[in-house]
């Protein structure tokens, strides 16, 4: 039996201080106030003084109030049980069905050695033009939607998941709109997946701290199964919550901000959770999709400044639409050079008119009269917006490489297009 | 060791230990902090009174109060010896692929293995002979590693002459086996083996004098070799927003740049990155040298997940690779991607420390640190006086917010002799590699005439003057000149400051294809058009645009090459007097 401690003896924000002997970095207590019981995690060791982040807040704490320690840092279930379940942020069930003990893994393990990782070669098909044509989803790969409130982000996310062909769909929510987990939740159930899911979900109206657990229990589970040989598809949605929440526990802790207000160390925090999407040499593989709303729709914002430099890429999603310019899949090379030959040069002219397009509007807008080149890429820009970058476009890569041809040879002839002569021979459409 | 040079945890904070000890300590000396069987490598960062802190290169999840610690009295080091080369390490010089046979998929704490291979054989064939005086990083002999001699040396922290008393004869050693006796001034004895070690962050500087770089090393990109080149024993810093191409650009210049020895540490990047050049390099082929293209690399793997102490220490432990290969009088590349996240590895500690910041949080000395980094690089004369070796820095920086006003970027650009600054616009417009063609700059020589790159680069700003009057006043508002000095702008952007990486003969342009292209495209610049009509010029050098496109990718010594060209000089006599 563990010694219960009785004398905290600070509370500032979410943690809490307590004389105590024996007690190792990072394990985690129980903190039992008339309020209920919550974990708290051991953050720091200072002499005798032990400091907790209390998951669900210090609101309500009394200095008398009792302490246990565990003797082992957080841990979740990783039992084939877990299909089909609910859980909250720090994984207790939400779905009213009986708690999961056995298979108990500790989250937050360590990394993956780069010798053993293998390059990713599976693309993930999604029917979205604008992803399979100009930023191919890869197996493996970590990518973020960046986005704003009121973008349906979540909507594109659940879509992929649904259409993607992986074996397990993981969802971290954090701060998630109750509305927004009930869509989660029936979407994946019309569609026959929710027996295939799992679900760790942390709501807005949650305690914030709670948040914190979710990225890590997501991934930990996700882990276990791919070296299964399972193909996991984490989601991960939103982000910047989880990074506002560490944002207030340094503050607590008086650490020295680096960046308005954010820790030093965000950028490592953000890349330990996000470089756990792997492609397991004979084993199964996690791909990690995240959302991140950006404050206020400033890229430059630490959150998605730093997300940027560690993701494989990113897609922009703006007034429903995922925007060309900016988005990127730093792995569509290892794919897109196997599925046509034409996918790379189509990727990349279309692209480049279309940047020329949205200069010319630029200047109609301005008043210029249009030239008869102005007057081609308005026609190209109108067509590429409708056949391209509509969410509601459902097709095929191929079919998407044809209809680029056909708005090409609409719109320009082939020495316009500056495409290589062997290309333009073979798959100009002849009219 | 000693058993009272111990000491006890006091207190944890993230990778920070504070540790009582017992007798002394010394400075960045490495420590262990034991828990159970494992033993977590540490380093001294402070001294207080009786207490120490202590970087941890691991986690330190479940170490306690009171937990024992072992000072080993010697700096953070590397391994220094044949075998290095084709190796992948992490930052503090741990084989990745001996952990990988030992514990699996995962990095479990507390593992280390030594550097170097101590059971195979090398050949050795001794060069110096009994009574010779040497210096320290003398070379005693050599053995063969990959295409070139791997020289041994005496130990580079030998000080005043020394006299060789044996030397062993040629024949197929370990590593560890004694190769020479030495005799110092006091008759003193110091044996020597292949193998020797030196602390990271303390230069090697067993050379005759440093010297001016001033030859170009080629890189095989265009736009680097004649507009932005970059000397051999030189430094330049590639920064650049996210998705501006930083890694394409690293890995081009890693595959194609003409140097002897190539040293890639990844620092604080994605892992994926790294397992790219891990898997492709023992396929590529080094046209060089006819091997491939891991047999002249090592790499330093300290990817973004991997703990944060141990990513300060491996841009330090990859230099020090560098200075040994240039002591056999190399030309050593050495790519770091990327130095801001090594910034950001001392500014958490510095944060830890509770030093007082300076801006952004980075530590007050953060420039010194840079600086003392990038001087390690340069143009060495060795002590024979006749052999020059070399060390070429190129950093990727990633500014925040792709701002280049921020620390890191402007401490670096202090300090590099070539700044190849990547833009978000130019990337945005898919005009790869997107180094900046006005911003950017270099100290150093090009492989064409200065004149002719003047000229280019005026072409380049008047015609971006021409685009954003055009902005303003509209095409009809201009004038058929401009608006073809715009045109050629374009085309000289178009054929030859972009380069497709990914295509096999576009990818890397060698010195004289260069030189023979570029006379080419200054032909065009400089003519002189008679066109009345700007759809007509528009099109022509679309046309024009498309021929040399083509030309690009054609194999130098194709017909198809020849075809192309006489193509594009009849091309070239349509609307223009000559």
């Amino acid at each position: 039996m563990r010694k219960v401690y009785h004398r905290i003896i600070q509370i500032a924000g979410n943690v809490i201080t307590v004389e105590a002997e024996d007690v190792g970095y990072n394990e985690l207590a129980e903190v039992t106030s008339s309020r209920g019981t919550s974990l708290a995690q051991v953050i720091r060791l200072q002499d005798d003084k032990v400091f907790l982040q209390v998951f669900a807040g210090s609101r309500g704490i009394s200095t008398g109030d009792q302490v246990r320690f565990l003797g082992h840092q957080m841990r979740v279930s990783s039992s084939e049980d877990l299909l089909g379940r609910v859980f909250n942020g720090r994984g207790a069930p939400r779905d009213h069905r009986p708690e999961i003990q056995e298979d108990l893994i500790e989250i937050g393990g360590p990394s993956v050695n780069p010798a053993r990782r293998i390059i990713p070669r599976n693309m993930i098909r999604t029917g979205i033009p604008m992803i399979d044509v100009f930023n191919t989803l890869v197996e493996s790969q970590k990518l973020p939607i960046f986005s704003v409130a009121g973008e349906p982000y979540n909507q594109l996310l659940a879509r992929i998941a649904l259409q993607a062909e992986v074996d397990v769909i993981i969802l971290g929510g954090m701060g998630l709109k109750y509305d927004d987990y009930l869509y989660f939740k029936n979407t994946l159930d019309e569609q026959g997946a929710l027996s295939r899911s799992i679900m760790f979900v942390h709501t807005a109206s949650d305690p914030v701290v709670e948040c914190m657990l979710v990225p890590d229990m997501s991934l930990a589970v996700a882990e276990s199964y791919a070296l299964e040989g399972k193909r996991v598809l984490v989601l991960l949605t939103d982000m910047t919550n989880f990074a506002d929440a560490m944002k207030e526990i340094a503050i607590t802790m008086e650490q020295i901000p680096s960046n308005r207000g954010y820790p030093g160390d965000l950028y490592s925090q953000l890349a330990a959770r996000y470089e756990k999407a792997v492609d397991f040499d004979g084993a199964g593989s996690i791909t990690v999709l995240a959302a991140t709303t950006m404050p206020g729709d400033d890229v430059t914002h630490p959150i998605p400044d730093n997300t940027g430099y560690i993701t494989e890429g990113q897609f922009y999603l703006r007034n429903g639409r995922i925007e060309p310019f900016g988005s990127l899949s730093r792995l569509k090379q290892q794919v897109n050079g196997t599925t046509r030959s034409d996918h790379r040069t189509i990727m990349d002219t279309m692209i480049r008119l279309y940047a020329d397009y949205r200069e010319t509007l630029e200047k109609q807008s301005m008043g210029f009269s249009m030239s008869g080149w102005d007057n081609k890429l308005l026609k190209y820009g109108a067509l590429f917006e409708k056949r391209m970058m509509d969410l509601s476009v459902n097709i095929p890569l191929e079919e998407a490489l044809d209809l680029g041809w056909k708005t090409l040879a609409e719109c320009f002839d082939k020495a316009e297009t500056g495409i290589k002569t062997d290309l333009l021979k073979e798959y100009w459409p002849q009219s | 060791m000693q058993d009272s040079n111990t000491g006890r945890i006091v207190g944890v904070n993230g990778n920070m230990l504070t540790v009582e000890f017992d007798t002394h300590v010394t400075q960045n000396e490495v420590a262990f902090a034991l828990l159970g069987d494992e033993r977590l490598k540490c380093e001294v960062i402070r001294v207080r009174g009786k207490r120490a802190d202590l970087q941890v290169f691991e986690n330190t999840a479940k170490l306690k109060i009171n937990d024992q610690i072992e000072f080993t009295d010697e700096l953070l080091s590397v391994e220094l010896g044949p075998g290095l080369l084709t190796r992948v390490y992490d930052g503090l010089q741990n084989p990745l692929n001996d952990l990988a046979e030992k514990s699996g998929f995962f990095l479990q704490r507390g593992v280390y293995l030594p550097a170097l291979d101590y059971e195979s054989k090398w050949d050795f064939t001794p060069t110096a002979k009994v009574g010779d005086k040497v210096k320290s990083g003398d070379w005693l002999g050599f053995v063969p590693e990959g295409i070139f001699k791997h020289y041994i040396m005496t130990p580079f922290d030998l000080k005043g002459e020394w006299e060789i008393v044996e030397i062993t004869a040629g024949g197929n050693y370990r590593i560890d086996h004694q190769i020479a006796m030495l005799k110092g001034k006091k008759n003193e004895l110091r044996k020597v083996t292949m193998v020797q070690s030196w602390p990271v962050k303390i230069p090697i500087t067993a050379y005759k004098e440093k010297l001016l770089p001033t030859e170009t090393m080629i890189t095989q990109q265009r736009i680097i070799d004649t507009f932005f080149p970059v000397a051999v024993g030189g430094t330049f810093c590639t920064p650049g927003p996210f998705g501006a191409g930083k890694t394409v650009l690293q890995h081009a210049l890693s595959q194609f740049a003409e140097a002897d020895v190539v040293i890639i540490a990844a620092c604080g990047e994605r892992a994926g990155e790294v397992v790219e050049i891990l898997r492709e390099f023992p396929h590529l082929e080094d046209p060089r040298t006819g091997k491939t293209l891991i047999d002249r690399s090592i790499i330093i793997c300290n990817t973004s997940s991997m703990p944060v102490a141990a990513r300060e220490a491996s841009v330090y432990t990859a230099v020090t690779l560098a200075e040994y290969y240039r002591q056999m009088g190399l030309n050593c590349l050495l790519l770091a991607d990327s130095t801001s996240r090594w910034a950001q590895a001392l500014r958490e500690m510095s944060g830890r420390l509770e030093e007082i910041p300076g801006e952004e949080a980075f530590p007050a000395y953060l420039e010194s640190l840079i600086a003392g980094f990038y001087e390690r690089a340069g143009l060495v004369q060795l002590n024979d006086g006749e052999t020059r070796g070399s060390i070429t820095i190129g950093g990727s920086v990633s500014p925040a917010g792709g701002n280049f006003e921020e620390p890191v970027t402007q401490a670096t650009l202090k300090v590099v002799g070539a700044f190849l600054g990547l833009s978000r616009e130019r990337s945005d417009a898919r005009r790869y590699p997107a180094i900046h063609p006005l911003d950017s700059w270099s100290h150093y020589t090009s492989i064409v005439d200065a004149q002719l790159i003047a000229a280019a680069r005026n072409t380049l700003r008047h015609g971006h003057e021409v685009n954003q009057m055009m902005k303003v006043v509209g095409e009809e508002g201009t004038h058929i000149k401009d608006f073809t000095v715009y045109l050629k702008s374009e085309f000289l952007d178009y054929v030859y400051l972009q380069q497709n990486t990914f295509d096999k003969v576009d990818g890397a342009t060698d010195k004289d294809r260069q030189q023979y292209v570029f006379s080419k495209v200054v032909a065009v610049l400089n003519a002189e058009f008679d066109f009345t009509d700007k759809d007509i010029a528009r099109r022509y050098f679309l046309e024009l645009r498309q021929m040399f496109v083509d030309w690009n990718y054609a194999a130098i010594d194709s017909d198809e090459f020849k075809k192309l060209e006489a193509a594009i000089d009849a091309k070239l006599k349509e609307h223009c007097h000559a």
